[in-house]
């Protein structure tokens, strides 16, 4: 029993899952769920949902994601919390979709409108919620990478860690170099294959060096990149979203 | 005298060549016919002593910045001031830079401006000429790299000697600079000590036969090899870091004392400035005086401050001139949101913290402004009428720690994101273009996106759950990473099937 949960029964929440954690992912999104109404909260899930636009806005196809910038806001206008397990989609919404709106005033609005009420998880259950102790158990070795846009863009600072902490079981090990781009960058792994996946490589020793059996992060992008690496290495290490540790529990461990 | 040919197009850490070298030919390579920047990161990432020296070096600098800067009481406050100031100069530049004029003038500098690098070679080099010298001595300079000037002084046959200790290591070794403050920073001690022993003897006095890699000794070297130098010459020519307007006082800032050497010995000083430099008023220098050196070599204070106001008689150089540049500069003032760029005072902290620059080094940048500002400012300043140029804005990742390290607060991934804009704007339809206007038209609609998720469940329900490990076409991808399966149901479905009987 989370300490907090009677203390927050009733909280709407709409869950942005992320075109990628629903495509590519969908336990991240599953475990943000089992997590939040263990916390109390009242789920929803607007059907409606599609994209932040993120991949085509930092490709130069910013006009290409006006229409997505423009459903985001009538899909999430209704509520007073929106939740995304990815910080990097959370910035593109809170950094990037008022870029987007520029040419269209009244977008340009419903954005400011919007936009700020979009919480990255770790946000949310920290600062909204008030909880760092979810009730987690997870039993493993564990080493974190936070990732650019969390750090950086929507600042998470150190709110993962403070709910990694209160993981019941947990060995949480620090990561050398950890806020180091992992050299995924969108399109850029693509584009700049060799660069990035030297940025990877050393990201991936890093990681092996710490000895962890589970690499977390906030952003599946990213670990795709990162467990990419460390599979083709044949390492042996997993890498989980936040949401997935932090949704495990003794009766329905991860 | 001709320009040397024998190290032009060179592959970037290639040697060789220079035994016949005449003296007083010093050319470096150039960067034109730049590829792009993947290929030529490619190149740069296989010189595994490159990738070594560059990995302590950004590491050492980056530690020692974040030190110094984390001791100011407001850092973020100075920023904003520096940036302040710069932006004021920026919004009515026009208008300072005709005080500049009339200031500098007033106190006996001859003013001269330049549209762009023709125009500021022929100023500079019809100056010396009518010196009637053989050779001018250099303050380290970025405007003076980006414009060639070394270059257009060797055809006129005249010698330029850098006397920055990194830039007369890149002189002496025939390579380019490949950082903006420690331009030698992709070389070791005993790659220094090679250069040193080889080149000193073509162009000056020789290296002592006993040198070895001790840094003193090496700096020791230079300094005897610079000495003779400094006191034979009859021009300096510099660059300026601030150029206050309601003074008119040129500054440079710099760490060795060859800049003062250079700056008060010779009888003649040119000065080529950005038209950028320009600070309204003596006040705006506190704020960049503390966010420099810190940003830079992660100093409290850089040990040589020189400030010079025109001509002042029996008293250093007794003419005084100041080339004012353009290049490209006014075009990125143009730009509403690319003209922040301009306030960049070349501290190079942005390259120190950057994951790409730190892996494959300056030259794949094709400019002498590398990493991440010269991946804005190069398309801005030049154009994209190259491969290089074009693909700059792509040479990111976006991490963001560029911006945080920043002093005057240029948001770099910001401008990237608007570049790259630009480039897909002018590069028309492209297969890329194409993928990318399908991918939004997909993403646009939740039953387009539902269908194709189906297409990728299926592709889950085939592969089960195996890794995999090639992709025909995702090779850029499955080269060095597994590819994760599509799981056999997507998240959407989930949902619907476990709500079946709401309404949402």
């Amino acid at each position: 029993m989370s300490p907090a949960a009677d203390r927050r029964d009733g909280v709407r929440v709409a869950l942005f899952a992320t075109c990628f954690n629903d495509t590519m992912w969908p336990g991240t999104p599953k475990a943000t769920v089992r997590l939040l109404e263990r916390l109390g909260c009242h789920v929803e899930f607007p059907l409606q949902q599609t994209c932040c636009g993120q991949m085509l806005t930092n490709t130069g196809y910013a006009a290409e994601a006006v229409p997505l910038v423009r459903r985001f806001v009538d899909v999430f206008g209704g509520y007073d919390h929106v939740v995304a397990p990815s910080g990097s989609c959370v910035g593109s919404v809170r950094e990037q979709h008022a870029m987007i709106a520029r040419d269209d005033d009244a977008l340009g609005r419903r954005v400011a409108e919007v936009a700020p009420r979009v919480l990255e998880l770790s946000e949310f259950l920290v600062d909204v919620l008030g909880v760092t102790d979810v009730g987690a158990y997870f039993p493993h070795r564990v080493t974190y990478h936070p990732t650019c846009h969390s750090l950086r863009m929507i600042r998470v600072g150190d709110r993962p860690l403070q709910l990694l902490r209160a993981v019941r079981g947990i060995d949480l090990v620090e990561l050398v170099g950890a806020e180091e781009c992992c050299g995924f960058g969108g399109t850029f792994a693509m584009k700049n294959p060799d660069v990035s996946i030297a940025m990877g490589s050393d990201k991936a020793r890093n990681v092996l060096d710490t000895g962890a059996e589970v690499l977390v992060a906030g952003d599946n992008s990213c670990l795709a990149h990162i467990g990419g690496m460390l599979g083709r290495q044949r390492s042996g290490v997993r890498t989980m979203h936040l949401a997935e540790i932090l949704a495990s529990t003794e009766e329905h461990p991860a | 005298m001709s320009p040397d040919a024998a190290g032009h197009g060179q592959a970037p850490g290639a040697g060789a060549g220079h035994a016949a070298y005449p003296p007083l030919q010093v050319t470096s390579p150039t960067f034109v016919g730049m590829p792009k920047f993947p290929k030529a990161a490619r190149a740069e990432l296989a010189n595994a002593q490159q990738r070594r020296n560059l990995r302590h070096a950004t590491h050492t600098i980056r530690d020692k910045r974040a030190q110094v800067v984390a001791e100011v009481d407001d850092w973020e406050a100075l920023r904003v001031k520096g940036a302040d100031a710069k932006d004021e100069a920026l919004t009515h530049l026009a208008d300072y830079l005709e005080r500049l004029e009339e200031r500098l003038t007033a106190n006996g500098a001859v003013v001269h401006w330049a549209r762009d690098a023709a125009e500021a070679n022929r100023i500079v080099v019809d100056i010396v000429r009518s010196k009637e010298v053989q050779e001018v001595v250099k303050v380290k300079s970025m405007v003076t790299q980006e414009i060639e000037l070394n270059e257009a002084l060797e055809a006129a046959g005249v010698s330029a000697w850098e006397t920055d200790l990194a830039e007369l290591i890149v002189q002496l070794g025939h390579d380019r600079p490949s950082h903006i403050l420690v331009p030698a920073i992709h070389r070791n001690r005993k790659e220094i000590r090679d250069i040193f022993l080889r080149e000193m003897g073509q162009v000056g006095r020789p290296a002592p036969d006993d040198l070895t890699d001790d840094p003193a000794r090496l700096a020791e070297a230079a300094r005897l090899h610079l000495r003779e130098k400094f006191m034979r010459a009859r021009v300096a020519i510099s660059g300026a870091n601030f150029a206050v307007a309601d003074s008119g006082t040129l500054v440079v800032v710099e760490s060795e004392g060859n800049g003062r050497m250079c700056l008060t010995l010779p009888e003649t000083l040119i000065s080529v400035v950005g038209i950028e430099k320009v600070l309204p008023t003596w006040d705006d220098l506190s704020a960049m005086l503390q966010l420099l050196p810190r940003s830079s070599t992660g100093e409290r204070m850089n040990p040589y401050t020189t400030m010079w106001t025109g001509v002042h008689e029996g008293d250093g150089p007794q003419e005084v001139h100041v080339v004012l540049l353009d290049n490209g500069r006014s075009h990125v003032l143009a730009d509403r949101l690319g003209r922040q760029a301009l306030r960049c005072i070349r501290c190079s902290a942005c390259l120190n913290v950057c994951p790409v620059y730190e892996r494959t080094g300056g030259h794949a940048y094709g400019s002498v402004y590398p990493g991440p500002i010269g991946a804005v400012l190069n398309p801005q300043l030049r154009g994209t009428a190259s491969d290089i140029d074009r693909s700059l804005p792509y040479a990111s990742s976006l991490c963001g720690a560029c911006f945080d390290a920043c002093p005057v607060r240029i948001n770099i991934p910001e401008l990237l994101v608007e570049l790259r804009g630009k480039a897909v704007e002018e590069s028309g339809p492209t297969p890329e273009s194409a993928a990318m206007k399908a991918a939004a038209w997909v993403l646009s609609d939740p039953r387009r996106l539902a269908t194709a998720q189906k297409a990728a469940t299926i592709a889950g329900r085939l592969t089960r759950g195996r890794t995999i490990r090639s992709v025909p076409g995702l090779g850029a991808w499955t080269n060095a990473r597994d590819l994760p399966s599509p799981p056999t149901e997507t998240f959407r479905q989930w949902w619907v099937r476990e709500h079946r009987n709401e309404d949402s």
